[in-house]
């Protein structure tokens, strides 16, 4: 697995003014790999991801994913990768059908090919009687997990998943994970932020940031086990609150 | 005792959708109240109604006795709510915001500075900053001051922390707590179930109908079967695994554990021989105690969704 890297950052650095929102970053991400992209609001995290997307150049250093530099290539970049993020992803006016054509086109399918992706993916999630449904009367499970499969429409390398799951129903929210393990079983690649600390362990790695910087990287089990904790959850404090220090009056 | 707010039958529907269906709870004064539940199960609609912004089409609710249909002038005195998208003015400072909306309600930043303390300290150094240009915790902690500010006897939050990272999440609840000296009752809604242990009761909500109401530590204990957690090397193939096993009553993925009850109520040596037969390595198998969350998922199995589009 190791020999395939899909994502590979080198001393990246991103300035806003004075301001050091992402402070050289080091680390590789594998095929197929599921990568948990952690960190506590404000530490750099949605910085990274606009880079690494091709939506922003960085200040110095530099990410090569799936083989395009962010700082030379980003066009590239965003015709080879797969985004999709909790606020927007899907219009709401068009339906079911024509979302997945607008995005099939954008990402340059074929006719032939996006009409028998939108077969495939209508049959996989049991989706043919809310074909031609506006997506706004979809429900917010449904949508999520029908942006998922638009985001992977193209077969990309890789997709970044921002928040998937954030307000979603509990059964759903883990329909969305196994969704997440079959198409990384495919060799695709899963970026993905998340706030529940349970899916955290879902992860293969997981990464966690603080004040621009990757402090801890590794298994779930073994971060575990290098922080003496029980959960994620305990090493994401550990790690955000240093000093122990929780809210006090 | 007075009940801080009393709901009885309440429906909402818009066009053929009913949001809410029958709603009948009551919370005590000074309680922390939460209503858990996901997107889209009906927790804002009934919060509107609650901060009498919204009419039910059905049902009655009454708020530390008034009736919040006739007495929402009144009402609107002693409720301060936070909404769930950030709704304070971007383009006012951080103090014109609290300033205003202490005087909306006639009272001064002053008077009631010893309510907000706790919170509006973290932000104060930033008061000449615009509230369009703070980050999501400051915002958060600015929005509960502007909503505190006038003393409310009702405190009623939308979802103040989801987008929130866990750490900040758990400050955000220590806060809450500190304010129950003051005597003011607190309904919060949230759609992450590990911070229901956290309020006093709390109402399990799904498509727009309450599935349970109690302490979180009573709801837990309402747990039908024996629960197992069962961990091995490969999760997706042991949940797949599970799946095809005929005693599996349920499987779902909890962190790095799969949650597992049986239709006998406990496992016999056949899983051992379907695990080996699947090639799956387990690593343990222990009986675990159930959480909010195996509850949530439980009560949803046998309220299946009741409309589809």
């Amino acid at each position: 697995m190791k020999d395939s890297v899909v994502i590979s950052v080198r001393n990246l650095v991103k300035k806003f003014g004075n301001f050091t929102a992402v402070d050289n970053l080091n680390f590789e991400v594998y095929k197929g790999e599921i990568f948990g992209f952690l960190g506590a609001n404000g530490a750099g995290k949605t910085t990274a991801i606009r880079i690494f997307s091709g939506l922003s150049v960085p200040t110095s250093g530099d990410a090569v994913v799936s083989g395009f530099s962010a700082r030379q290539e980003p066009e590239k970049i965003k015709q080879v990768i797969g985004y999709m993020c909790q606020k927007f992803s899907l219009y709401e006016d068009l339906t079911v059908r024509e979302n997945i054509t607008l995005y099939g086109g954008i990402y340059r399918m074929s006719r032939q090919l996006i009409r028998e992706r939108t077969a495939e993916l209508l049959g996989k999630l049991n989706f043919e009687k809310y074909a031609d449904a506006l997506i706004s009367s979809l429900p917010l499970g449904l949508k999520q997990k029908l942006a998922f499969s638009v985001a992977v429409l193209h077969d990309p390398g890789i997709v970044f998943l921002d928040e998937p799951t954030g307000g979603v129903d509990p059964v759903t929210r883990r329909q969305f994970w196994e969704m997440i393990y079959e198409t990384a079983s495919r060799g695709i690649t899963v970026f993905v932020t998340t706030h529940y600390m349970d899916e955290a362990e879902y992860c293969d790695r997981i990464s966690i940031m603080n004040e621009g910087k990757i402090v801890a990287l590794d298994t779930p089990s073994e971060l575990r086990k290098q922080y003496n904790a029980s959960s994620v959850e305990e090493v994401f404090v550990k790690i955000a609150r240093p000093d122990g220090r929780l809210y006090t009056a | 005792m007075q009940n801080a707010i009393e709901s009885k039958g309440i429906t909402k529907k818009f066009g053929n959708n009913t949001v809410l269906n029958d709603i009948t709870f009551s919370v005590d004064e000074s309680e922390i109240f939460g209503f858990i539940g996901p997107d889209g199960a009906g927790k804002t609609t009934l919060f509107r109604i609650i901060t009498t912004l919204l009419l039910p089409d059905e049902g009655n609710m009454t708020i530390f006795g008034t009736d919040n249909r006739t007495g929402f002038r009144d009402l609107r005195k002693h409720i301060g709510y936070m909404p769930g998208r950030f709704s304070l003015y971007q383009d006012l400072t951080v103090e014109e915001n609290l300033e205003f909306y202490a005087t909306v309600f006639g009272t001064t930043i002053r008077e009631n500075y010893d309510l907000i303390f706790d919170i509006y300290s973290h932000i104060e150094p930033f008061r000449k900053r615009l509230a369009g240009q703070l980050s999501g915790g400051m915002k958060q902690k600015l929005a509960l001051s502007c909503a505190l500010i006038h003393k409310p006897k009702l405190l009623v939050l939308d979802e103040p922390t989801t987008g929130v990272d866990a750490v900040s999440r758990s400050e955000f609840w220590d806060m809450l707590k500190n304010l129950r000296k003051h005597d003011i009752t607190i309904l919060v809604s949230t759609p992450y179930m590990d911070e229901a242990m956290r309020c006093d009761r709390i109402a399990l909500i799904q498509n727009g109908s309450l599935l349970s109401v109690d302490k979180p530590k009573k709801i837990k204990e309402g747990f039908g079967k024996r629960l197992y957690r069962i961990t091995a090397n490969d999760k997706y193939r042991l949940l797949i695994s599970l799946r095809n096993y005929e005693l599996t009553a349920s499987a779902f993925p909890f962190g790095d554990s799969v949650h597992v009850t049986f239709r006998d109520d406990v496992y016999n040596q056949s899983l051992i021989d379907h695990f080996r037969s699947d090639g799956i390595e387990i690593v343990k198998i222990e009986e675990t105690e159930a959480g909010i969350e195996d509850r949530f998922l439980e009560l949803m199995e046998k309220k299946p969704e009741p409309q589809q589009i």
